[in-house]
Parts: C-alpha cells; sequence; structure tokens
C-alpha cells in the first residue's frame, strides 16, 4: 500500500511486475534500446496493427505501451508499424490484396482508413475500430453489434455504405462479400441508425455468428 | 538632383531582358538588386512557385505580383504520403482558387501537390479562368467526377489535365463527355488514378480522335486490353502513354491488332501502366521498345525471365521503374543494356512480408552502380545491405544527386559484419557531393550524422527513420547541411536539446517534421515564442498536449517558416503554443 500517493498496490501485482515491460525505450518490439539522455524515453509507438493509434483520453502515455509490449511479444504476427515501409497507398493497393475503405465516426472530427483485407471476421474489424476510436468499448450482444461510448453513453452502430450507394448495418452479409462491397464505413449514432435497412432474419444472423467464431 | 544614370535602360527594356530569366532563384536574385528593378519584376513576374502553402497567404503573393498566369502549390508534408497526417490536417486550396478568381482573371496554369481540392474548387477554376489551360492534381484529394465535369465542360483552351496518384471520388464515368465535340485542344490526359467505373469508352476514343496535339495519355485501369488498339489507333502521334489493366485471355487476332496498333506510333518514348500484365501480351510493345527512354512496369506483376528479356530491348531507356520481380539477375542484364539509365526505381512486390519473395540483394544496385556511368537518381526497396556495397556504390557512382534506400526491416545491420550502416552511407555522402536527396535506413548511430552533418553540403531533403542515439544525431544535420531545406523524421531518439539549440536554422529551411520523437511540448511553445517567423504546430489526438505529464513526448511535430503567420484553418488536432486548453471545444 501506498497511501501517499492514493494508489493501491497489490504487493503480489508489485512483485510480478516486469520493470522492463512498463519502461518506455525507442526502437521496435523485441529490441532493446538505451538513450543517452536520462529523460523520458519513447515507447513503440505504432505496434499494433497498421491502423491503430493511441488510446485516447489515457492522460498516462505509458499505458500504450504494456499492451505494445504484450502485443508485440505475440508469435502469431508480424507487428506492423504504421507508415513503414513508406510505400503509397495506391501501390498498396495495387500490389497486395489491399482495401483500404475510410472509416468516421459521428461527432469525431477526422477520418481514419482501415485496410479491410487485413482482417477474416467481423470480429477483428470491430476490435480493430476499438482499439482506433478507443474511448469506446464494443460489446457483442446476441444478434446486436453496437459499440457503446462509456464517457458519454452514446451507442455507436457500425455502418457501410455498399457499391450502390447503400448505406447498411455491418455485419448482416458474409464477411467476404461485405469486404466486397464496402466502400466506406461510418460509426453512425445510434438514434440515427433507425432508417436502414432492417436486420435480415434469425437463420442467416446464425450464420453470421457462427462466423465469428 | 541625380542626373538619370547614363546607363539606366527603360522599363520596357528592362522588362524584356527579365523575361528571359525564368528559374525562381534568378528572378529573386534580380528583384533584390534595386528598388527600381523590384518594381519592375514584380509586375513582369508569370510563374509562382509556393514550396509550402502555408510560408505565404495569396493575399500577399497577389500584392506583390499582380500578373502571374501560372501558380504551383504544395499542402501536407510529404510523409502525408505513408498516412502520417490525420485526415482533415489541411493543405486547402479553396481560399488561393477564391482570392485568385479575383485577382488573376488570366490564370492559366494551377499545379497542385499534396492539397485538398473541392468539386467547389473545381467549378470556381473552371468559371473563373477564362483561358484555363493546365491543371495538375498531384497526390490531391477531396473532389470527385463532378468537379472534373465542370472543368471539361468550361475549359475551352484546356491543353493539359493530370490527375496524378489523386484520390478521386468516383461518381460517374460520363464527366469525359462534357469535354464539348468542339473542344480539340487537349495534349495531355492522365487519368491513371480514377478507378473503376469512372471512364466512358466511347466518349474516350470520340475526344483521343477530335485532338490531333495529343502527346500524352495514361489511362486508368478500368480501359481494358482489348480497347487500347482502337485508342492509340486514333492517336499515333503519341508520346507518352499508359495503358489500364494489361491483362486478358490470349487471343491472336487481338494480339496482332494490338502490336500493329503500337508499332503504329512511331513517337512513343514512355510506356506506364500493365496493371496485372500478362506475358503473353507484353511482346506486343517490343516494336517501341528501341525507341523507349521512359518504362514503368511498377504495377506490372510479370516476372522473370519475361521481365530481364523486356528491359533487355531497351537499350535507350532512361528511366525505369519497376517491381523487385526483376531481382539481382534482372539488374545485372539492365546494367549491360541500358547504359543510358539516369533514374532507377525498384519497389516491393510483397512490403509486408516477413520473408523475401524475390531474390533481390544489395547486388543489384551495385551491379547497376558499375554498369550504368549516368545514373543518378536512385529508389530502392530491399532487405538485405552491406557497408562495402554502398561504398562501392558511391566510389562508382559519384554523380548520385537522389539516393533513397528503404530496407524493409528497421534497423537491419549490415548482414556480412554486424555492424551499423554508418560507414556505407557515410561514403555516400562523401563521393556524391551533388547530393540533394537522400533516404536512410537500416541500423545508423549519431555517426552516420556526424558524416552528414560534415559532407553532405549540397543536401536539400533528407529522410530519417528509425535512427540515431541521441540528439547529437540531430545537430550534426541542423549544424552541418548548408542546403538543408527540408527535413523528415520519424522514431529517432532526438529531444529538446538539439532543436532548441538550432532554432535559427529551422529559419532558413521549408520544414521540419519530426513524429514519434522525444520533443516535449514545452520545447514547442519555447520555440514557437522564440521564432516569431516559424510556425510551430504539434499534432496531437490524444487531446491538450498540456494534459499530458511533461516528459510525455508530443506524437507529431511540424515545423515551418511562414510570413502569413499562424493558420487560421487548424483542426481540433494541432496545438501550437497560443492554445489555451480552455478554449478548445472537445
Amino acid at each position: 500500500m501506498s497511501p501517499e500517493n492514493g494508489k493501491i498496490l497489490p504487493e503480489n501485482d508489485a512483485a510480478d511486475l516486469n520493470f522492463e515491460a512498463t519502461e518506455l525505450t525507442l526502437g521496435l518490439p523485441g529490441k532493446s534500446r538505451v538513450t543517452s539522455d536520462g529523460g523520458a524515453k519513447l515507447g513503440n509507438k505504432r505496434g499494433f496493427f497498421e491502423t491503430v493509434d493511441l488510446n485516447f483520453g489515457d492522460k498516462d502515455c505509458g499505458q500504450s505501451q504494456i499492451d505494445v509490449q504484450e502485443a508485440a511479444n505475440s508469435p502469431v504476427s508480424k507487428v506492423q508499424v504504421e507508415g513503414w515501409p513508406p510505400v503509397r497507398g495506391f501501390r498498396k493497393n495495387a500490389m497486395t490484396s489491399c482495401k483500404y475503405v475510410k472509416v468516421a465516426v459521428d461527432g469525431a472530427p477526422y477520418l481514419r482508413k482501415v485496410d479491410l483485407e487485413m482482417y477474416d471476421s467481423y470480429q477483428q474489424l470491430l476490435s480493430s475500430l476499438e482499439q482506433m476510436f478507443s474511448c469506446f468499448t464494443i460489446r457483442n450482444y446476441l444478434n446486436e453489434k453496437k459499440i457503446i461510448d462509456h464517457m458519454n453513453g452514446i451507442e455507436y452502430v457500425p455502418t457501410y455504405e455498399d457499391k450502390d450507394g447503400d448505406w447498411m448495418l455491418v455485419g448482416d452479409v458474409p464477411w467476404q462479400m461485405f469486404v466486397e462491397s464496402c466502400k466506406r464505413l461510418r460509426l453512425k449514432k445510434s438514434s440515427e441508425a433507425i432508417g436502414l435497412a432492417p436486420r435480415t432474419p434469425p437463420k442467416c444472423a446464425s450464420t453470421t455468428e457462427r462466423s465469428l467464431n | 538632383m541625380q542626373k538619370k544614370m547614363a546607363y539606366s535602360f527603360p522599363d520596357e527594356v528592362l522588362e524584356h531582358v527579365f523575361s528571359f530569366i525564368q528559374s525562381d532563384k534568378d528572378r529573386n536574385a534580380v528583384s533584390m538588386v534595386c528598388k527600381s528593378w523590384y518594381d519592375i519584376e514584380r509586375w513582369c513576374r508569370r510563374k509562382i512557385f509556393v514550396g509550402n502553402c502555408y510560408a505565404v497567404n495569396p493575399r500577399i503573393v497577389i500584392r506583390r505580383f499582380p500578373e502571374v498566369r501560372s501558380i504551383e502549390l504544395k499542402g501536407k508534408p510529404h510523409f502525408a504520403d505513408f498516412n502520417l497526417v490525420p485526415d482533415g490536417w489541411g493543405g486547402y486550396v479553396f481560399p488561393w482558387i477564391l482570392e485568385m478568381a479575383r485577382a488573376y482573371p488570366w490564370l492559366e496554369e494551377i499545379r497542385l501537390k499534396r492539397m485538398v481540392v473541392t468539386d467547389e474548387s473545381l467549378e470556381l477554376i473552371a468559371k473563373s479562368f477564362k483561358n484555363f489551360k493546365v491543371l495538375v492534381l498531384f497526390s490531391c484529394e477531396g473532389f470527385s467526377t463532378d468537379g472534373l465535369a465542370a472543368i471539361a465542360a468550361s475549359c475551352k483552351n484546356l491543353r493539359e489535365l493530370d490527375l496524378r496518384d489523386s484520390e478521386v471520388d468516383d461518381l460517374s464515368g460520363h464527366w469525359l463527355s462534357h469535354f464539348p465535340e468542339t473542344y480539340t485542344s487537349l495534349v495531355s490526359l492522365n487519368i491513371s488514378c480514377l478507378g473503376s467505373d469512372e471512364v466512358s469508352f466511347s466518349a474516350l476514343e470520340r475526344l483521343v480522335g477530335r485532338c490531333p496535339n495529343l502527346r500524352t495519355l495514361l489511362l486508368n485501369r478500368a480501359v481494358p486490353l482489348d480497347k487500347i488498339a482502337n485508342i492509340l489507333r486514333r492517336a499515333p502521334q503519341l508520346v507518352e502513354f499508359g495503358t489500364g489493366t494489361y491483362t486478358a485471355e490470349l487471343r491472336p487476332d487481338v494480339f496482332s491488332y494490338l502490336a500493329g496498333a503500337f508499332s503504329s506510333c512511331k513517337e512513343l518514348r514512355s510506356l506506364s501502366g500493365f496493371w496485372e500484365a500478362v506475358p503473353a501480351y507484353i511482346p506486343a510493345i517490343y516494336s517501341v521498345c528501341s525507341r523507349l527512354t521512359s518504362l514503368n512496369l511498377s504495377f506490372a506483376t510479370i516476372q522473370n525471365p519475361d521481365l530481364i528479356k523486356l528491359v533487355s530491348l531497351c537499350p535507350s531507356l532512361q528511366r525505369l521503374l519497376v517491381l523487385d520481380y526483376i531481382e539481382d539477375s534482372g539488374l545485372e542484364a539492365l546494367a549491360s543494356s541500358c547504359k543510358d539509365l539516369q533514374e532507377l526505381r525498384v519497389f516491393p512486390s510483397d512490403p509486408f512480408g516477413v520473408e523475401p519473395n524475390v531474390s533481390l540483394t544489395e547486388q543489384g544496385l551495385v551491379a547497376i552502380s558499375w554498369g550504368c556511368p549516368k545514373l543518378e537518381s536512385v529508389l530502392y526497396f530491399c532487405r538485405q545491405m552491406s557497408n562495402a556495397a554502398l561504398v562501392t556504390i558511391a566510389q562508382n557512382r559519384p554523380n548520385l544527386t537522389r539516393f533513397r534506400l528503404c530496407i524493409i526491416d528497421p534497423k537491419t545491420v549490415d548482414y556480412l559484419t554486424h555492424e551499423p550502416l554508418d560507414v556505407g552511407f557515410g561514403a555516400i555522402v562523401e563521393h556524391c557531393k551533388d547530393l540533394r536527396r537522400l533516404s536512410l535506413s537500416g541500423l545508423l548511430t549519431d555517426r552516420v550524422f556526424d558524416y552528414i552533418g560534415t559532407y553532405a553540403k549540397k543536401l536539400e531533403m533528407l529522410s530519417v527513420a528509425f535512427a540515431g542515439d541521441s540528439d547529437l544525431g540531430l545537430h550534426h544535420v541542423l549544424s552541418g547541411c548548408e542546403s538543408l531545406r527540408k527535413l523528415e523524421i520519424r522514431d529517432c531518439p532526438f529531444g529538446d536539446k538539439a532543436l532548441l539549440a538550432n532554432a535559427a536554422k529551422l529559419e532558413t529551411m521549408r520544414s521540419l517534421w519530426m513524429s514519434s520523437c522525444s520533443v516535449s511540448f514545452g520545447a514547442c511553445k519555447l520555440l514557437g515564442q522564440k521564432m516569431p517567423r516559424l510556425n510551430v504546430e504539434v499534432i496531437d489526438e490524444r487531446g491538450h498536449p498540456d494534459s499530458r505529464p511533461e516528459s510525455c513526448p508530443v506524437d507529431k511535430l511540424y515545423i515551418y517558416r511562414s510570413v502569413a503567420g499562424p493558420r487560421v484553418d487548424m483542426p481540433p488536432f494541432v496545438w501550437t503554443k497560443d492554445e489555451d486548453s480552455s478554449l478548445r471545444l472537445s
């Protein structure tokens, strides 16, 4: 216990805490670096999927570094760094199977781009959106895909514009079909998403659900 | 009262003399000679280049140069090309168009790079400039085919419409039909960036058929291979041609018709396009190969031996853009057949793959450096490099002016010695005394920056990523590179000290970009206060920088000199010294 700073650190946690993992250093995951000045060392800011940005509303910028180290230590896939290697978007689109779409959020002043080909399922996409606009948390209710902004209590529904220019709810069609037809994404405030194409009947929804698992 | 000097010419004579002086640098020098030369020069300056649209504002430009016919503007910093600049950052052209519509009714040329161009801007251009001739939108965004339709419909004297690498919202392929049937003055059309449904073939064919001066035609992916022959037959005078998607089932009749069309184009010197190219149709271009000076195969999926065979048939090549499918063996072949090669760009076919998918190493570039005496511009993506190779390249090619090396894995060591690549890049800057542009990669310590500061006296643009150990590195560059104009840095341990110690240097440069480095907001505020002619902008989407601990570095920093003061169109995530957190809306 350290009553002085008001934080309560259970003793076992303090013992288990790997100090090195929390130390901010410059450099990529897995490689250690030492900077010559004793001042703040910069952590691995771009260690997530290409499209992920820093956590919002997160006063302690050290928090994200722990997450990044953990992600980086996962052997599953190579960690990609935003904007590296320096290959222009249209080249990536031409060469690799790559499909960039813009993501807008009602009320947020900026857009993001995601590469739909980087995901295999709605779950992965929604997780990535969660990281990007990370003041929201995704709740996966049965048959419901919503994103909730805990701070403001606003619900967001992920929607997309398809090839025909219609706005649809995300999750209704099989993943690959969605990837092919999606032109852009928008997280709409729940109240405004009411007029969209109705959800598919339960038998189709369960197909989608199965594909998420 | 002073007698008029015997050798003072009438203004008209001076103006006539000045009209032979085209370069901006020389024009600027002329204007500094004396007040009367300044005045005469400003009235007869016809062409303006603004390297950073925020360094000046339209009013200032118009006030000084009232009779401009051609303007070039650049907006976002270069790293915007790699998604490092958030959407909404800025670079809007509309305020410029608005002012110029009023002040320059005879404006003929607008060239923009990395700017946000809306349909409203295009519509305003279309109706404001009666003699409008050239529109180049290089890596721009924000407009749709509706805006293009307005240009096509109204600009009767349009010669050049170049949309290279821009992002266009496709709404309809029929914008091309808005060129009236009476319109025949097209000389250059580049629509290679347009998406799938944005071009109507019949309108395109009719347009091409009625414009006898057409020299450059770069098509987009939507134009299939079997449509090319008809287009070429209507424009055998073409000098520069870009195909669309270059794939189809092999049919002898289609092939021979296409080959015949290519061979009738006696003036053809430059080819590009070739999306999804299939080897079967490559021989259709063989008849033009011997005359080709420029070849862009960077979207072509063909591999060796077809690729080697093709480049070996092009002995006049001066410029080659290609994917790393060419491999070391292809570059060796290139080195022995293309002695006129000046520019080489090798792009990665699989930039995000973990393992190399092709056999392209430093050897290919070394071979080129041995075989191509005129080589001066290199952009090379590869996965391994050695100091020895770089030293060889530097010694072979001291005439290099642009050298951009991207070793795909950050901080890759010399694969032979496991050392940093400091010595190799040091050799480049030491031998290539006219080097103007340099991009670094691999494992690099402060030592490489020492070399750069010592030797790279003509260097104008430097790109740095994942390099250096301390502020000393940045200090070497800022204090040593006399000609430095643009410096862009990402993910390096450079902090406040070097920046503040070299504050004055920043006013001699166009701009400095630093992202994921160690600069504090306090230092940014201090710099902004000390240097009123610099705009110090912090790009940080995490909220006001003051809401984080002082030790927390800023996310991105963009510093540029300006006579226009702080800009008025900053988005919520850009912060300057004047920011009072209470004034910010969330």
